[in-house]
């Protein structure tokens, strides 16, 4: 199963390299990693989608625990959380597919952001499921390329 | 205004360091320069970096402080991988301290330039790269603290040659703050009170303690909830020494080259308590199989080893001589009669175990004889493969620290460079080395720093021209197809003792056996005792892999399927 990990972690030089490391040499699989600061600049947040049954998801969080930068592991799998992602994606584009895509566009709520003479840069932001639908509405376009970030979460209410 | 190289060796004395190993070179250069002004600390030149570090590793096993090491940048810090890796996969607590390029230099391939944090960070409990003289303070206290609390561990700091050079104000660390590193001390008292129920329920129950016994000071605690109950206790390689090996309630080393009775107890047993280890492969055999009617209770400093290899029923956090004091207040007399009854048959059905298969003189029988009069105060260190492990099984060591091996890593190489530093930590006990040829040249270097810092070694070679462990496996696993395991010519031992100002002495024939042995153990000064020993011997019993702890081969006719 998959798993969102929030970890806390000291915003030094060389923490983001140990917890990956970490992940690489344990042989556990990273799906998407998102790292920035938080509001106190001292500290970082680490996003992480970690595949894997119970038991590993237990050994991540405690190997992640023993790392001396390591502030905080949250497993927020099952909380109530407002999840993003953010998709850029050049989609080709003559005059006669432009309205379609830019009503694509508009039923998605995302935005045009660069248009160029054979194509249109799209950007997205929501969850997975809703990247995902943009990308296959999309595809019969012609997508030239495409950058996703991974996912950032927030837990939903006070906490 | 200081530089931070001495601001380094003031930061050191304050951690009551009185002595650092290493070697130095160019960009620790200042660092040693600034140590050479040090009343406190003694320095130990040695004669390769791994020895060092292995070094500050045996000085740190008897003693119970932290070794501290020190190299240049390149391959100084290199050659320390070894001696990083050892330590860290038996949780001993050092700091390596490792000269860096300078400032400008860094990331450019500088001349003996090698990103020493980075190569090292799978082995070190932590490390830190020193950029400003300012951090010294702080991070030489860190990484003290980090080193020898919680699960002990390696640290290394890597400190830049300008920053060495830097002189600033001289500013004490007192206080450190490490939010994200809070090590657990007491018992989570729920599971306290689940334990105590469980070892008063248990009819069948066994001790099993680790290394972590022995770094926790909790031998005494250990015996206590022990004899309470009298609950058999078995141990691990690390374990050794945690309990007086001829206790009564000990049953020796189990695991895949444990003893018979141990395993076997193991795997009947109705609770495994294990205390500060972590279920090495080497420990359980096939964890599929491993003590199958057993609830398991796990106590242990790190949480990130519960559960890592063995399903657990109760883990149980902490400081293990914290956690055993929880515990002991709360345990009542018990006998376990029965339960002794059968471990009394198992220790009668397995009482001759350990028989030499060959005609020629044995390592089993030179370390059988060495049992015989090994002083009570005795330090034993050993290198790695079959004397290691017969080491392990055969000598009733009686006090933790006092038994000195490279458990987790098997690192040959390391008996000779822990025992001088084992032999510095207590000058006042006899530090033994026992050595296989292979490990011996390995470790040879080491000689000439126990040469010249007069340390009284001794050292026994067991000679049997083999990489015999090695020989071994090729027996189990490769129909006796052997392949770099013989040593078709070795040095002559005799005047290497010489060429190192060391008393030889050579055992050739049985009969010469225990005089030489007594004449090498009472000897007061450096001496090295050759055995030439067969190598058709090997570990038997053993268990395969793939096997469960009580499916060992080799434990005489009558038990072969
Ligand atoms: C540095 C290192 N290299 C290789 C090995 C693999 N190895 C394990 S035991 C052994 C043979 C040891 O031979 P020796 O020291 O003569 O001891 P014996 O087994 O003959 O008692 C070898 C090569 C090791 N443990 N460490």
């Amino acid at each position: 199963m998959r798993h969102t990990l929030a970890v806390l972690v000291e915003n030094s030089p060389g923490v983001l390299s140990h917890v990956a490391g970490l992940f690489a040499r344990r042989g556990y699989n990273i799906e998407s990693l998102v790292v920035g600061e938080t509001e106190d600049q001292t500290v970082s947040r680490i996003t992480l989608v970690v595949e894997g049954d119970e038991k590993v998801i237990e050994q991540v969080g405690k190997q992640l625990n023993k790392q001396v930068e390591v502030i905080k592991v949250n497993d927020i799998t099952n909380e109530e959380m407002v999840e993003r992602q953010l998709l850029l994606l050049k989609v080709g584009a003559d005059p006669s597919t432009r309205q379609d895509i830019m009503q694509l566009v508009e039923i998605f709520r995302c935005r045009i952001v660069d248009i160029g003479r054979r194509s249109l840069i799209v950007e997205a932001t929501g969850d997975e499921e809703k990247i995902q639908a943009i990308v296959k509405s999309l595809q019969p376009y012609g997508i030239q390329e495409l950058v996703r970030t991974g996912k950032v979460a927030m837990v939903r209410g006070q906490k | 205004m200081l530089p931070g190289a001495e601001i380094l060796i003031k930061c050191l004395e304050k951690e009551d360091v009185e002595v650092i190993f290493g070697y130095p070179g160019g960009a620790a250069l200042e660092i040693f320069d600034a140590l050479r002004k040090s009343t406190q600390i003694r320095q130990i030149l040695n004669r390769h970096e791994q020895g060092a570090a292995h070094a500050a590793n045996g000085y740190a096993r008897a003693s119970g402080k932290v070794g501290v090491c020190l190299a240049t940048s390149g391959p100084g810090a290199t050659n320390l991988v070894t001696g990083i890796a050892t330590a860290y996969m038996d949780s001993i607590p050092i700091v390596f301290i490792t000269g860096q390029v300078s400032t400008s230099m860094v990331g450019t391939d500088a001349f003996q330039e090698v990103d020493i944090t980075g190569i090292s960070d799978p082995i070190t409990k932590h490390n830190y790269l020193v950029k400003d003289a300012r951090q010294i303070p702080r991070v030489v206290k860190e990484a003290f603290y980090i080193a020898k609390s919680g699960r002990p561990g390696p640290v290394l700091i890597d400190i830049l040659k300008d920053v060495c050079a830097d002189t600033i104000e001289w500013e004490e660390c007192t206080n450190i703050e490490l939010r994200g590193y809070k090590p657990k001390v007491t018992g989570h008292l729920g599971q306290i009170k689940q334990v105590s129920e469980l070892i008063q329920e248990a009819r069948r129950p066994i001790i099993c303690a680790g290394g972590g016994v022995v770094s926790a000071g909790a031998s005494a605690e250990l015996l206590q909830l022990a004899e309470a109950q009298r609950i058999p206790v078995c141990n691990t390689l690390m374990g050794i020494g945690s309990i007086p090996q001829n206790h009564p309630l000990a049953l020796g080393m189990l695991g895949t080259y444990g003893l018979a009775v141990p395993n076997m107890a193991v795997q009947q047993c109705d609770l495994f308590i294990a205390l500060g280890m972590r279920f090495d492969d080497r420990v359980t055999g096939n964890t599929d199989k491993f003590a199958p009617g057993a609830r398991i209770v796990h106590i242990d400093i790190d949480a990130a080893e519960i559960g890592k290899n063995v399903r657990v029923d109760v883990p149980l956090v902490g400081d293990l001589k914290v956690v055993l004091n929880q515990l002991n207040t709360r345990i009542q007399k018990k006998k376990n009669i029965q339960w002794w009854q059968e471990i009394d048959a198992l220790k009668e059905k397995y009482l001759h175990e350990i028989i030499p298969a060959a005609a020629e003189l044995s390592a089993v029988e030179v370390l059988t004889g060495l049992n015989g009069v090994l002083p009570t105060n005795a330090i034993v260190t050993t290198d790695v493969g079959q004397h290691q492990i017969w080491a392990a099984q055969l000598l009733e060591m009686k006090t933790p620290r006092s038994f000195i091996s490279s458990g987790g890593l098997g690192t040959m190489g390391y008996g000779i460079p822990a025992a001088l530093g084992a032999q510095i930590a207590r000058s006042e006990h006899p530090v033994i080395v026992i050595t296989g040829d292979g490990s011996f040249q390995m470790g040879l270097p080491e000689l000439g720093t126990a040469l010249e810092q007069e340390l009284p070694l001794k050292v026994l070679l067991l000679n049997n021209q083999t990489l015999g462990m090695v020989k071994q496996l090729q027996d189990n696993y490769c129909e006796s197809r052997y392949t770099a395991v013989h040593f078709k010519k070795n040095p002559d031992f005799q005047s290497i003792a010489r060429a190192y100002g060391a008393l030889g002495l050579k055992v050739t024939k049985r009969e010469e056996l225990l005089e030489k042995v007594k004449q090498f153990v009472q000897y007061p000064g450096f001496v090295i005792l050759e055995v030439i020993v067969s190598n058709k011997d090997n570990v038997y019993p053993v268990v395969l892999t793939g096997g469960g702890l009580h499916e060992m081969t080799g434990l005489g006719k009558d038990e072969d399927e």
